[in-house]
């Protein structure tokens, strides 16, 4: 492009900070955080600004060999760029959350969040598989500080479950990248995209990348580290973590396990459609009956993820953008809702639903903002979850008929949940006199919450501002899997058009 | 003439001990700093050689000892290494009252020991410098007479150490029965002649890496370690865990390529036995310890499996990773053992539980950190160093077609993943116990900021360089 290394400004920028951050007092830590984050996400602006949809499908990229097998090769396509944006959107926003609710061990705390922000923009901007490795392991790291020194009660049990899971998950898929590097002798992620290993080869290979991938995201039955994590982890670990770090299993299914073993992908289809299904169906009842509301959260992601899987392996481009589009709805609706609860934890630390009640009376803004990321979680026309969710059953249907009746499911209980939540914390009356007390909105929460609430309108409305950059890039991975993916078992027949003077006597009707 | 030029760095090192134990002996207690300065720039000084000496010279003294890359390389990691452990024992034995003036002479005997046998080309030469290093290493153990501990470790060290010296030395005997040779050289051309067509060779071959096992404590011979590294002084136990258990597996290497190339069937079975038996029962034996060298001992022995996968592996590309394993386990170790020296109670007094570790972040962040590196260096986590050393190793297992190993071998990081948390865990966030006394030390805060920064993402800038001398010191080999 023009020079300006802007992914390794990304990545040193934070990195830089957040060792500063250490050397520093609380209120200077807090707000160079801030600034950081808020300086990364104007560069990330530019950034977009500067990206041509359109255009080449690598942009920004950036080669220097380390020598021994590893080259730091930084490079991004559309699917890259919006992950990436939507990490560096939600970073000042996490930084803002921990304002006030942090109190111990401030600059440790902001030096883990902006070491986290580093490797998180690395995972999508990688292109070697080694140096993706390293960025994708390492965000255990500072993750398992986060929820191990600033967690809940549970936080020890939580912090080890989390590392030791995704860690079992992470080393089959290096033994998988190593293979991949000696069959392929090379360790260019665009260029492996457009490798074909052997079909039988590309089972296992897929199988690893899996186990991997299935934690991460997660999915049915390896999902139970996560309400753990959540429930633990403070209000912006539980925004980072299911805002940004989830989406890592979906990009590195949409990154490798599609592009790089398309006949493994269309083979297992009927493993992920029954696992999503069972997720969609299993994890949203088990959302209907939790008392408390970050593990109802959790566990109403873990559902929403299963959307992810469907869309992505219809294998078509309804499906594969329903997906994504998912992916980026519900880093913002569910790290929305995390603030939310956060918002009325600060005030009576307890996530107990049933110590709210009537919030609507006495908080009429929060209310409001609530009700909307419900909404949006519901997925209700306008927000940015009906545009990913009916996308991605769409997609569904196209290749599973019977797969799309299971997660259509998913909407009425999703549905039943959330809005069974918000009855319970937003009407009736106060089941406690604290909670009647406490106060509305602060302007920094408003903030926080409001922001979120702009893009989720817009993405909701106008999703074409996320779907064009992304669009040659999903058309590239259809044309790896599409030679291969099986017809769908529904035939919709389109009907004839109706004869023109038909339609003039309509309009003249009109 | 050329003779003495290969083999210049023991030269200079056996001469120096030589004369420096003659001072330790008359000159009193207060000769103990300049002798340990001395020794380590007799150390310096002998790593300088290896530029100097020829480093293709191949056997020499009628095939007795090889100079080549593969010996300089594993002198570098060694001679450094046996210098930070003279360094290490400063700040050590001046609160003491024991004798410190012999300790770097030992080191330095101990360190002609492990030069000889890492460029030993002869069965013979490699018993004799294994034997210099084992005799300094008994004493060392039991370096503090009037700590029980210490004692019961050289005792332990020393009666387990000549049974395993007896069987080497038997094994060594059966190979020469049966070949008529102990020259690498002559060993590897009757493999490949006449293969195993008698029990005796097997036989000999089994003894054999049976007390190279022992040395460098791989399961099912590592019954010694826990207990030794306990009861040495931290120093002392520093040093076993690096620069010995290096040039035993180095020297491990050479016997395998050279002597027994033609049998890699044969102990390729043998090495990935001790590599998955080392990696799990390290990893799992260590959950429950709760005094840190115990910890470290049984590190060391799950980190020895990850060496041995390489060596299983074979061929070039085996042999390169595992002087890049060793070279990055050394330095881990070293500032893993650094931030163990720095443990000390309130009084000044060395302290070797867990427990007292807990909340070291709040009260000593900058220590807590630095021990923090370590150990998710030595557990394999990227972004630090010690997950690319694992990366080499488990890439020529694959490449050698070890599949199942590396699958294996990777699982068992994550066992061992536990006990590093732990140690993090209860750093970081357990409730700070009684702060330590602070240690006087720069050398050492210098040398742990040094090993902090290699094992750091900073040391992936090393991978290039690294690996070309890996390669062309394994290449030498062949």
């Amino acid at each position: 492009m023009n020079g300006l290394p802007v992914l390794s400004i990304l990545i040193a920028l934070p990195l830089i900070a957040g060792v500063v951050c250490l050397f520093v007092s609380a209120n200077a830590a807090r707000w160079l955080a801030l600034v950081t984050t808020l300086v990364a996400f104007a560069i990330g602006i530019w950034m977009w600004a500067a990206y041509s949809v359109g255009g080449p499908q690598w942009q920004f990229q950036e080669f220097l060999p380390l020598g021994g097998g590893i080259n730091w090769a930084l490079g991004i396509d559309g699917i890259a760029l919006l992950l990436t944006e939507l990490t560096l959107f939600l970073m000042p926003i996490c930084i803002g959350a921990s304002w006030r609710a942090i109190e111990r061990r401030v600059p440790e705390y902001m030096a883990a969040f902006l070491l986290m922000e580093a490797l998180m923009v690395g995972v999508f901007a990688a292109q070697d598989l080694f140096l993706f490795y390293v960025f994708f392991e390492g965000g255990l790291i500072p993750m398992y500080l986060i929820i191990g020194i600033w967690g809940g009660a549970e936080r020890i049990k939580a912090s080890y479950k989390f590392f030791l899971y995704t860690l079992l998950g992470s080393v089959l898929m290096l033994i998988a990248m190593i293979y991949m590097v000696a069959a392929s002798g090379t360790t260019s992620i665009p260029q492996l995209m457009a490798y074909d290993f052997p079909p039988e080869v590309q089972q296992w290979l897929w199988l690893a990348f899996l186990a991997s991938f299935a934690v991460k995201l997660p999915m049915w039955p390896v999902h139970t580290w996560l309400p753990d994590a959540h429930v633990q982890a403070p209000t912006a670990g539980s925004v980072i973590l299911a805002g940004v770090l989830l989406k890592m299993g979906g990009y590195g299914f949409v990154r490798f396990s599609l592009p790089m073993f398309p006949n493994a992908s269309a083979e297992f289809i009927p493993l992920m459609f029954i696992l999503s299904g069972i997720a969609v169906v299993y994890t949203s009842l088990v959302a209907l009956v939790q008392k408390d509301m970050k593990k109802l959260i959790a566990y109403s992601s873990v559902a929403h993820m299963a959307f992810v899987t469907f869309g992505l392996f219809a294998l078509n481009r309804n499906g594969i953008e329903g997906a994504l589009i998912v992916m980026l709805s519900h880093g913002l609706v569910s790290g929305a809702l995390f603030l939310v609860v956060g918002v009325i934890y600060d005030r009576m630390h307890t996530r107990e639903i049933a110590m709210y009640g009537g919030l609507s009376n006495n908080m009429p803004g929060y209310a409001l903002l609530f009700m909307l990321f419900t909404m949006a979680s519901v997925g209700l026309p306008g927000t940015s979850g009906f545009v990913g969710e009916f996308l991605s059953l769409l997609g569904t249907y196209r290749m599973s008929t019977w797969g799309a009746i299971v997660a259509t499911t998913g909407i009425i209980l999703g549905a039943a949940y959330m809005l069974y939540l918000y009855w319970r914390i937003a009407f009736g009356v106060a089941r406690t006199p604290e909670a009647a007390a406490m106060p509305d909105l602060s302007a920094r929460e408003w903030w926080l919450l409001g922001p979120i609430a702009i893009g989720v309108l817009w993405m909701g409305v106008y999703p074409e501002s996320f779907l064009a950059p992304m669009r040659g890039d999903v058309g590239y991975i259809l044309q790896r899997v599409e030679r291969i993916a099986p017809p769908g078992d529904s035939r919709p027949t389109p009907g004839k058009p109706q004869p023109e003077e038909h339609l003039k006597l309509l309009g003249a009707a009109y | 003439m050329s003779y003495f030029a290969a083999i210049l760095p023991e030269l200079i090192l056996t001469v120096g001990a030589i004369v420096l134990m003659m001072v330790a002996a008359f000159a009193g207690r207060r000769a103990a700093g300049v002798i340990s300065w001395l020794a380590v720039a007799l150390l310096i000084g002998a790593t300088f050689a290896l530029i100097g000496a020829p480093t293709h010279a191949g056997p020499v003294f009628g095939g007795l000892i090889g100079a080549d890359g593969f010996s300089s390389f594993a002198k570098v990691i060694v001679f450094p290494s046996a210098a930070i452990a003279i360094l290490m024992a400063h700040g050590w034995f001046e609160r003491g009252t024991e004798h410190a003036n012999e300790y770097p002479v030992l080191i330095l005997f101990s360190a002609v020991g492990m030069s000889v046998m890492v460029s030993a080309t002869n069965l013979m030469t490699l018993y004799v410098g294994l034997e210099l290093l084992s005799l300094a290493s008994y004493v060392l153990a039991s370096y503090r007479r009037s700590d029980d501990r210490s004692a019961e470790a050289g005792l332990k060290y020393f009666v387990l150490g000549a049974l395993a010296s007896g069987i080497l030395l038997y094994g060594i005997s059966l190979l020469y029965g049966f070949t008529g040779t102990m020259s690498f050289a002559g060993l590897s051309a009757a493999f490949a002649r006449d293969g195993f067509q008698s029990l005796g060779l097997l036989f000999g071959l089994v003894f054999l890496l049976s007390g190279i096992a022992f040395k460098v404590s791989a399961v099912p011979f590592h019954m010694w370690t826990p207990d030794v590294y306990e009861g040495a002084p931290t120093p002392v136990t520093a040093f076993f865990a690096t620069a010995p258990k290096a040039a035993a597996i180095l020297m491990g290497v050479r016997v395998c390529i050279e002597a027994l190339g033609p049998a890699t069937d044969a102990w390729r079975q043998i090495m990935v036995f001790a590599a998955l038996a080392s990696i799990f029962l390290g990893a799992v034996a260590a959950w429950g310890q709760m005094n840190v060298k115990r910890l470290l001992a049984y590190s060391s022995i799950n980190n020895v499996g990850f060496a041995l996968i390489g060596l299983a592996a074979g061929a070039a590309a085996g042999a390169s990773s595992v002087l890049f394993y060793m070279a990055v386990y050394v330095v881990m170790t070293l500032g893993a053992f650094l931030c163990v020296l720095w443990m000390r109670d309130p009084n000044g007094e060395p302290i070797e539980d867990l427990a007292s570790l807990s909340g070291l972040s709040q009260t000593r962040p900058a220590f807590a950190a630095a021990f923090a590196i370590f150990m998710f260096s030595l557990a394999g986590i990227p972004p630090l160093f010690g997950f690319w050393a694992k990366l080499v190793v488990f890439n020529a297992a694959v490449k050698a077609g070890l599949l199942p190993l590396a699958v294996a071998g990777i699982l068992g990081t994550v066992i061992g993943a536990y006990y590093y948390l732990k140690v993090v865990k209860i750093m970081y966030m357990d409730e700070p116990a009684a702060p330590y006394a602070r240690v006087r030390a720069p050398i050492e805060g210098l040398l742990m900021l040094a090993a902090a920064l290699i094992v750091s993402p900073i040391g992936y800038l090393l991978i290039g360089p690294l690996g070309t001398l890996t390669d062309r010191a394994a290449t030498s080999l062949f």
